[in-house]
């Protein structure tokens, strides 16, 4: 935390830091092939395995794409930080609302076994 | 492996504004500020996906059905696209930090005509939607699904492409906001690569000062993120 | 005072810098250089000008609403016009006034001062975000001209999709100053991150810049979801989507979901910087350092994480499923821990302190009595079986004034006190300032106080008419309503007055420790004529 909140007016290391461009051509190859495989498996059915197997794909891909042409992997630790905050967040609005979507009408039963009159 | 490159001739000393105790703090700071703004782009989009999947778990077999009357072919295809203005706009990046000028002016280019490729299959899509009225809400045409989806999937019920006719607007709304508004972000980063570019041709970068060229390249990055997610959801698995 | 480095030419005996430098006033003159200023301190008083006069017309509409209630039945408006009163009330109050009153205004002024930095981070986007502000604003203007809006503040769907106001423009508005405040986040959270003096580690930095940084994470990370809100309300009013309408298979709680997702977390988006300023008062005011400034610097971020996950608490009778508002109702509760740590920390602060009841620390106080009660309400509100009684009840209505009105308000003006010699260079007249004080104090709990009661016998919120056994409670409170008006009113006198009248203050007139204190009186263009450095806690004294 500590290391991560470090003022930013550093010295040295003026120069940029610079990848190779076979690295950015391989990253590009394994973002083609993932989607020839997300592409492929849609054609069969896993119910609803379909929208795991695509999302787990997909942040396979977006994985790539933010660590190497994000430079996310040698970037300053607290952008990265920015990046998954936001991605909890995205977890925290959705987990409570699909909540309330899937789960109406659950407990009422219940309560109107224990509470006859009502 | 990487390697860390000295400055080459480049026009003039960049000076940063006085409040920045260097140049690097300065890149530094408007890199977290983007990253920053990529959050709240992040947050941006969540509203749209929760929509997507609280109405796919509301109604997936309505969501299985429509999602068929998508193009894969283009989808496909603008996925490519967008991945490959990934590729160049990261080696636009790179040719920026070793302060090489016509590279990055040529990447810039490709990265620019990528993103108008992709408008334009949009538009290829967006047209052929609108034609047969699959849109949103009130301008949707139920008959025009009907016929769509009969054309395509002959062997199906009849009761069952009603049923589906009669929900479907439901995915139709959320798959014109969700790409119309990862459209209009696509459009957005088009200005700002041709904004960097023209910046990049007048020789206005150098390895002491690209980060403009790296901001606009993670803006870009964001919206080839956001469609990575969005292609196999809407047309893959619907 | 501050542990300067003793090294530092800035500072050598701990107070009095060099003099010498003009003020930021003098630098530059003419409407220009206000217009297109890039000074955080001029952007900062733009907008303090700026969210005061939201603040006269928020005031009158409420003064309005009130009056229509003196009586039962019709009294000065019909209907309609008072369910559009409300309504502006309500979004003038939480958009224009509340989330931009404190970070905006005298986080803008003082936070690079507080760090001991020339300016913010992006001056320009700074610019931007006040001139979306002016936007915004207009565009709500605009609105209130062509009809108004009467959904109340919420926009809650079905009705706001059917209603024939000009609820778009509405929407526009609050959408586009969601913007200038994401900007402002933005901009704060990188100032802190990058532009600190040197040796002012993150525990070192005053508890109002904690607070500024809790409330710029909440600003950027929840706002975008009201602008996506704002959107679909929009796309559903222009195309008919359908989204949020039952009719057409949409759900409209869906729509209360990605509502509160944003404004739950921008409750605390209003009422953490005020904490911040109560921090830095009671530190100043009791002469000591803040008791446990870890803690309460740390609850700061508590509760900026905590105000994303209990949202659900204002859908307990919304239809809602059981288990979501067990859930909700269950980490509610926890809000109340961040929150009691601050109270604490703040009165053992106080305790065997050396206080000066200067105006600021009457605010102070008078912050941690409404407060408390404001904070102790919520759980009422936030136990699902008593919220059923209570929900959409004036009782509610009076918590969240007794937070947002006593907490923020109060923590602003008392901020506003303190910090006026600072930003005019002037001193406002003390017993002034203590009069005005009482008045607006004893205005607000006349106006509130008798809400709870009437709120708690059932008098649900927003209604045009009621029952006569609620006419002395409504009566009251409308009478209480004049007496906060002029409150009020005395308050703008004794601070516009000091521009002209007030003596000249001095650069440390209440003997402050953090970093702003430590130049001139106002500050002259880059804040500080020499680089300060920091070797010591916040609020050491030597």
């Amino acid at each position: 935390m500590t290391s991560m909140m470090a003022p930013s007016h550093k010295h040295g290391h003026d120069e940029p830091h610079v990848l190779p461009v076979s690295v950015y051509v391989a990253v590009w190859a394994a973002l083609v092939v993932l989607t020839g495989i997300t592409v492929y498996v849609a054609h069969f059915d896993f119910g609803s395995w379909n929208t795991i197997i695509a999302v787990l794909v997909a942040t396979t891909k977006a994985s790539l794409v933010s660590l190497y042409f994000m430079h996310l992997r040698y970037d300053n630790k607290f952008n990265l930080l920015i990046l998954l905050g936001s991605l909890m967040l995205v977890a925290i609005f959705f987990y409570p609302t699909l909540t309330d979507l899937t789960t109406r009408g659950l407990i009422e039963p219940i309560r109107d076994l224990i509470l006859p009159n009502r | 492996m990487s390697t860390h490159v000295m400055a080459q001739h480049h026009p003039a000393e960049y000076q940063p504004p006085h409040h920045f105790p260097s140049a690097r703090a300065e890149a530094e700071a408007s890199k977290v500020g983007m990253w920053l703004f990529l959050a709240t782009e992040v947050l941006l989009f969540a509203g749209l996906f929760c929509a997507y999947a609280a109405y796919k778990t509301l109604y997936p077999e309505i969501f299985k059905g429509a999602h068929k009357l998508l193009d894969l072919k283009w989808g496909a295809v603008n996925t490519m696209v967008l991945i490959f203005s990934s590729l160049t706009m990261a080696l636009a990046v790179r040719a920026a930090q070793l302060g090489q000028r016509l590279n990055t002016v040529k990447f810039l280019a490709i990265t620019w005509l990528c993103g108008a490729a992709f408008m334009g299959v949009k538009y290829i899509e967006y047209s052929h939607k609108i034609h047969v009225g699959l849109v949103p809400g009130q301008y949707y045409d139920m008959l025009g699904f009907t016929r769509e989806f009969l054309e395509k999937f002959p062997q199906t019920p009849m009761s069952e492409v009603e049923r589906l006719a009669r929900g479907a607007h439901l995915f139709y709304g959320v798959y014109f906001l969700m790409t119309g508004l990862h459209g209009l972000h696509v459009l957005i980063g088009m200005g700002a690569i041709g904004w960097v570019l023209v910046r990049a041709m007048r020789g206005a970068f150098s390895p002491k000062f690209y980060f403009p060229v790296e901001l606009v390249g993670l803006y870009w990055h964001l919206v080839d993120l956001i469609w990575i997610y969005l292609f196999p959801l809407l047309y893959l698995v619907g | 005072m501050t542990q300067l480095d003793p090294s530092s030419p800035a500072n050598p005996e701990g107070h009095t810098p060099p003099k010498g430098g003009v003020s930021f006033y003098q630098a530059a003159r003419g409407w220009k250089s206000w217009v297109f200023t890039l000074d955080h301190k001029r952007i900062g008083i733009m907008y303090l000008a700026s969210v005061l006069v939201a603040f006269l017309l928020g005031g009158i509409f409420a003064l309005l609403v009130r009056l229509e209630l003196l009586t039962p039945g019709k009294t000065i408006m019909s209907a309609e016009t008072y369910n559009r009163m409300f309504t502006l009330h309500g979004a003038v109050m939480v958009f224009l006034v509340i989330i931009p009153s404190i970070p905006a205004s005298l986080g803008n002024f003082i936070l690079p001062l507080q760090l001991g930095a020339k300016d913010v981070a992006f001056p320009r986007l700074n610019l931007l975000s006040y001139y979306l502000y002016v936007i915004g604003a207009v565009f709500a203007i605009y609105s209130m001209i062509t009809g108004a809006v009467d959904t109340g503040w919420t926009f809650y769907t079905p009705y706001s999709a059917l209603t024939p106001n000009s609820v778009i423009s509405m929407t526009l508005a609050v959408f586009i100053l969601g913007f200038s405040s994401i900007f402002t986040g933005i901009n704060f959270i990188v100032t802190i991150h990058a532009l600190r003096a040197p040796g002012l580690t993150f525990y070192r930095l005053p508890l109002f810049v904690w607070a500024l940084y809790a409330t710029a994470l909440m600003q950027v990370l929840a706002t975008p979801v009201l602008g996506i809100t704002l959107l679909l309300l929009i796309a559903e009013r222009v195309l008919k989507v359908g989204i949020f309408d039952p009719a057409m298979g949409g759900d409209p709680v869906l729509f209360q979901h990605f509502f509160w997702f944003y404004s739950h977390p921008a409750v605390y988006i209003m009422i953490v910087p005020g904490f911040g300023v109560i921090s830095e008062l009671i530190a100043t005011f009791c002469k000591k350092p803040i008791f446990g400034y870890r803690a309460v610097a740390l609850s700061s971020i508590g509760i900026a994480i905590i105000s994303f996950l209990v949202w659900g608490h204002h859908m307990f009778t919304s239809g809602q499923s059981v288990v979501a508002s067990m859930i909700f109702s269950f980490l509610t509760f926890l809000v109340a821990i961040p929150t009691a740590i601050k109270a604490f920390n703040w009165v053992a602060t106080m305790y065997k302190g050396s206080i000066w009841l200067a105006t600021p620390m009457l605010y102070a106080l008078a912050f941690l009595w409404v407060f408390t009660i404001g904070g102790l309400t919520g759980l009422f509100l936030s136990t699902t079986a008593t919220d059923v009684h209570l929900h959409d009840t004036y009782f509610v209505v009076a918590h969240f004034h007794y937070v947002m009105m006593g907490g923020t308000i109060f923590a602003f003006f008392g901020g506003l006190h303190y910090w006026w010699p600072k930003i005019t260079g002037r001193m406002y007249n003390e017993t002034l300032g203590k009069w005005s004080w009482v008045v607006t104090f004893i205005g607000f709990n006349m106006t509130f106080f008798v809400q709870f009661i009437m709120g708690a016998k059932g008098m649900p919120r927003r209604y045009y008419n009621y029952l006569p056994e609620f006419g002395p409670y409504h009566s009251f409170s409308t009478v209480g309503s004049w007496i906060l008006g002029l409150g009020f009113f005395l308050t703008a006198y004794c601070l516009l007055s000091a521009i002209w009248k007030g003596k000249k203050a001095g650069d440390n007139p209440w003997g402050g420790t953090t970093l702003e204190w430590h130049t001139s009186s106002p500050p002259p263009l880059e804040n500080f004529l020499t680089e300060p450095r920091v070797s010591g806690g916040p609020y050491d004294r030597t």
